[in-house]
């Protein structure tokens, strides 16, 4: 039960890989999540694994953790090809995993929460379980209250229980997963130090992260995933030739280099038929959402955004956006900070009064709070002006307007729909956010802000729900972009806002180098440079 | 001091008519606490005991046989318990409605059973022969009314024992609190949770079986068509209060005894209250204890949600 062996006597990553992962491909209907990836993991060192959201790091590792198996590529484990076929398989082979979402019971102890699992003929044996965790603790240089009730630690020590759970039978491979996502800063530090400990009793970590930062500090190794692909890797000897700040370059490059060829600005504005106007429509001043105490810091959100502009939101997903969207749109109340709409301040409005003085918000929830799928699609259109003449009278629903009103939507929109009344929850995916789009766009939109507008569509909705923002652009529409894909936003905005932990980390033109500046700011480099 | 409220009369029908009507609260409380700790709202617990009244008294008045009620009592219980199962864990419908469906159902089908076979007579049931325990049964007050029972009062007593130790000692009460409180966890442990909520269900029903068999059997002697009368919903907000203790189901299932066996008690005392109001007491303490209580009962964080792998 031992965790024995000490690290080898050569440096790090010299040893045989423990874990080989060879072409790995899978697909997903309408994605390839991982596309002939292949990484060594080996003893006594921490691999990195860096890539943005939906890069293809979340279907690697519960394809590592038996939770999905590949649909082509080998797995060989001390130079074994096997089939990891559950999770109690990759348990048996040595491969703890430490999961993004908690895995614990907050009622039960700590202790309780380490025997569960066991046939409920066996014996509890609290002695033999309180000396394994010792024994883990020691190796992990901690300490925990191990009779307290889970829920009462803190999310950093729970994460710890985690850890200790995965090491519980002599783990030699230890995978965590976007560990960092939760903790606050010493928690971050508190973690370094128990990798580092792992890291010389000489098991192999994966480490992975979509912080640029945290992969060079805690990385022996650094793999780079992009779109599912491994797009390049950096040695602990390449690592160590190099100084950090070239390091981050390198990686950056890998991260992020290439967009810009791809998607320049000249492109996009080729299909913008009138460049932005003069005028200001919608100006933000310190704008403080309410709810979250750490977001957004003590200076809030400012941003100013043109006529006819399309100003784009960039950053990483859970970073304020969504709060950012909601104070604007009036669903979630503002600590400080002004909006102006047209030269008039609005942050004492409520939705509704926001929504008749021309401000719209397309939400990313939309079965959630966009529409309500009981409803027939000719009601969702009119979901934000319900009891409004010419709709209603009296109170009483005049049904001849409302589908009047609905079939120049759909036929405008092109939403596929047998007709208004058939209920919204029959839609496609594509369909709903057309519906969505119509509804907003509808009835001479100000300003309207998009929250991932594209997001979970196919490709040819893709195209047309961006036509339709930039077709809006052109008519003079101040646009607020918010979007987790880069690429979107370097195709449609004019200028970018980078948010980080709630606050406006840059803005920059979209020019050529935009990609570049824009991934720096998003994992937090270019703030400090 | 032969006559009044404090009387031995009174005293002695007092509390011995709150261990008559708080054993079959007691056992179908710490039934339902059990399938609550893992997570299911057993709303059908009032039929189970109704099904278990019904299947105790007609096998006791068939056979003459207390221990063969309890028995026939327990499997009424279990016969409901499986369809609650069925329905709520493995099939993942709704705990709510399908547990009134069965209180229902078996409201209906034992008033239909006790009208095929008595028709509109109620027959009694002998007297219950009582296990009076040496030394403490001679006790003045309380060895009458505590120490000179049915066995099953004492069972009923002991289970409250042994669900303490397992809830605390073994790793079926870690699972069970598992299964209530974060289902996914004991998932990935790598234990069912489907069957570690259909066993907890099975066993409530076994425990209300009992209490309705000992509420027909020996509390009342007979069986009423509807008699349970909300004891099965008591013994669920019981459960709730407990708060996962089962000695707290106990002094609350007393509690409640107490306030049924007073209108009895008062009588025996010499002192008229109407039946009416004194009927109320327990529904009426019900209220007042939810009022001072019912912020602090602490629910499992999955009651009442069916387990769906990979649902989160």
């Amino acid at each position: 039960m031992t965790m024995a062996s000490r690290p080898p006597e050569h440096a790090t990553g010299a040893a045989e890989p423990i874990v080989v992962l060879r072409d790995i491909t899978k697909r997903f209907p309408g994605v390839v999540a991982n596309d002939r990836v292949s990484l060594d993991i080996h003893p006594a060192e921490v691999h990195a694994l860096l890539g943005e959201n939906g890069a293809g790091k979340s279907t690697l590792i519960s394809i590592l953790s038996g939770m999905q198996r590949p649909d082509a590529g080998t797995v060989e484990i001390r130079g074994r090809t096997m089939r990891i076929a559950s999770p109690r398989t990759a348990l048996d082979l040595g491969i703890g995993t430490v999961y993004q979402h908690p895995t614990l019971v907050p009622t039960l102890s700590v202790l309780e929460n380490l025997m569960l699992g066991a046939s409920w003929r066996a014996p509890m044996n609290r002695a033999a379980t309180r000396a394994r965790l010792d024994e883990i603790a020691a190796l992990l240089g901690i300490a925990l209250p191990e009779d307290a009730p889970l829920g009462s630690l803190s999310l950093g020590q729970q994460q710890l229980v985690e850890i200790v759970k995965a090491l519980w039978r002599g783990e030699k491979v230890l995978i965590l997963d976007e560990a960092t996502s939760m903790l606050t800063p010493q928690g971050v530090e508190d973690l370094g130090r128990v990798i580092e400990r792992l890291r010389d009793a000489g098991i192999a970590v994966l480490f992975i992260t979509h912080k640029l930062h945290e992969a060079v500090r805690f990385g022996d190794r650094v793999s780079v995933l992009r779109q599912g692909r491994k797009v390049g890797s950096l040695s602990p000897e390449a690592l160590g030739r190099l100084a950090p700040q070239e390091a981050i370059d390198h990686i950056v490059d890998l991260m992020f280099g290439g967009t810009a060829d791809r998607t320049g600005a000249e492109r996009s504005r080729a299909h913008r038929a009138r460049a932005p106007g003069e005028r200001m429509v919608i100006e933000v001043d310190g704008l403080r959402p309410a709810g979250d105490p750490d977001a957004a810091g003590e200076a809030g959100v400012s941003f100013a955004v043109h006529e006819g502009e399309i100003f784009g939101i960039a950053g990483v997903d859970g970073n304020g956006q969504k709060q950012l969207a909601e104070a604007l749109a009036g669903q979630r109340g503002t600590e400080a900070g002004r909006i102006v709409l047209d030269g008039a301040a609005i942050e004492g409005l409520s939705v509704r009064q926001r929504q008749h003085a021309g401000l719209r918000y397309v939400t990313d929830d939309r079965l959630g709070e966009g529409t309500v799928s009981a409803f027939p699609v000719g009601l969702n259109l009119l979901l934000k002006r319900i009891g409004d003449a010419p709709f209603w009278r009296h109170g009483i629903i005049r049904n001849a307007e409302v589908e009047r009103h609905a079939r120049a939507l759909i036929a405008e929109h092109d939403v596929r729909v047998p007709g208004p009344g058939t209920p919204l929850g029959h839609l496609s995916g594509g369909n709903v956010q057309k519906a969505l789009l119509a509804r907003e766009l509808d009835d001479q939109p100000m300003a309207v802000i998009y929250n991932k507008p594209t997001y979970g569509l196919d490709l040819n909705n893709i195209h047309r729900a961006r036509r339709a923002i930039c077709e809006r652009a052109d008519e003079g529409v101040a646009t607020i972009l918010i979007s987790t894909d880069l690429d979107e936003i370097l195709e449609l905005a004019d200028r970018i806002g980078v948010m980080l932990d709630g606050r406006m980390v840059g803005i920059v033109a979209n020019d050529g180098d935009a990609a570049r500046r824009v991934g720096e700011l998003m994992i937090g480099v270019g703030a400090r440079a | 001091m032969s006559q009044g409220l404090l009387s031995d009369a009174f005293l002695i029908s007092l509390i011995a008519g709150a261990v008559a009507a708080g054993i079959p609260l007691l056992l179908a409380g710490l039934g339902e606490q059990v399938s609550e700790k893992a997570g299911v709202l057993n709303i059908g617990i009032e039929g189970m005991m109704l099904f278990g009244a019904y299947a105790g008294f007609a096998t006791a008045f068939g056979t003459g046989s207390l221990w063969l009620g309890f028995l026939a009592g327990a499997a009424g219980g279990l016969v409901l318990a499986l369809l609650m199962a069925l329905f709520c864990v493995r099939l993942g419908l709704n705990q709510i409605v399908i547990g009134i469906a069965l209180t229902l159902g078996a409201d209906g089908i034992t008033a239909l059973l006790h009208h095929v076979q008595f028709s509109r007579t109620y027959p009694r049931l002998p007297r219950v022969e009582t296990l009076d325990i040496p030394g403490l049964s001679e006790i003045p007050i309380l060895g009458p009314s505590l120490f000179a029972r049915h066995p099953m009062v004492y069972v009923a007593l002991f289970s409250v024992l042994v669900l303490t130790w397992l809830f605390r000692k073994t790793h079926v009460g870690l699972n069970l609190q598992a299964a209530g409180d974060k289902p996914d966890a004991l998932d990935a442990a790598g234990i069912s949770v489907v069957s570690t909520r259909t066993w907890s269900v099975l066993f409530t029903g076994v425990m209300a079986g009992l209490g309705g068999a000992y509420m027909a059997m020996i509390g009342a002697g007979i069986f009423v068509p509807f008699m349970t009368g909300g004891a099965g919903f008591i013994a669920i907000v019981l459960a709730m209060l407990a708060r996962g203790r089962p000695l707290w189901v106990l002094i609350g299932a007393f509690l409640f005894g107490a306030s049924l066996s007073l209108t009895t008690a008062l009588q025996v005392g010499g002192v008229n209250v109407p039946t009416d109001v004194v009927q109320m007491l327990p529904f009426l303490m019900v209220m007042i204890v939810l009022v001072l209580f019912a912020r602090r009962a602490s629910l499992p964080a999955a009651l009442g949600l069916p387990y769906v792998r990979g649902q989160r």
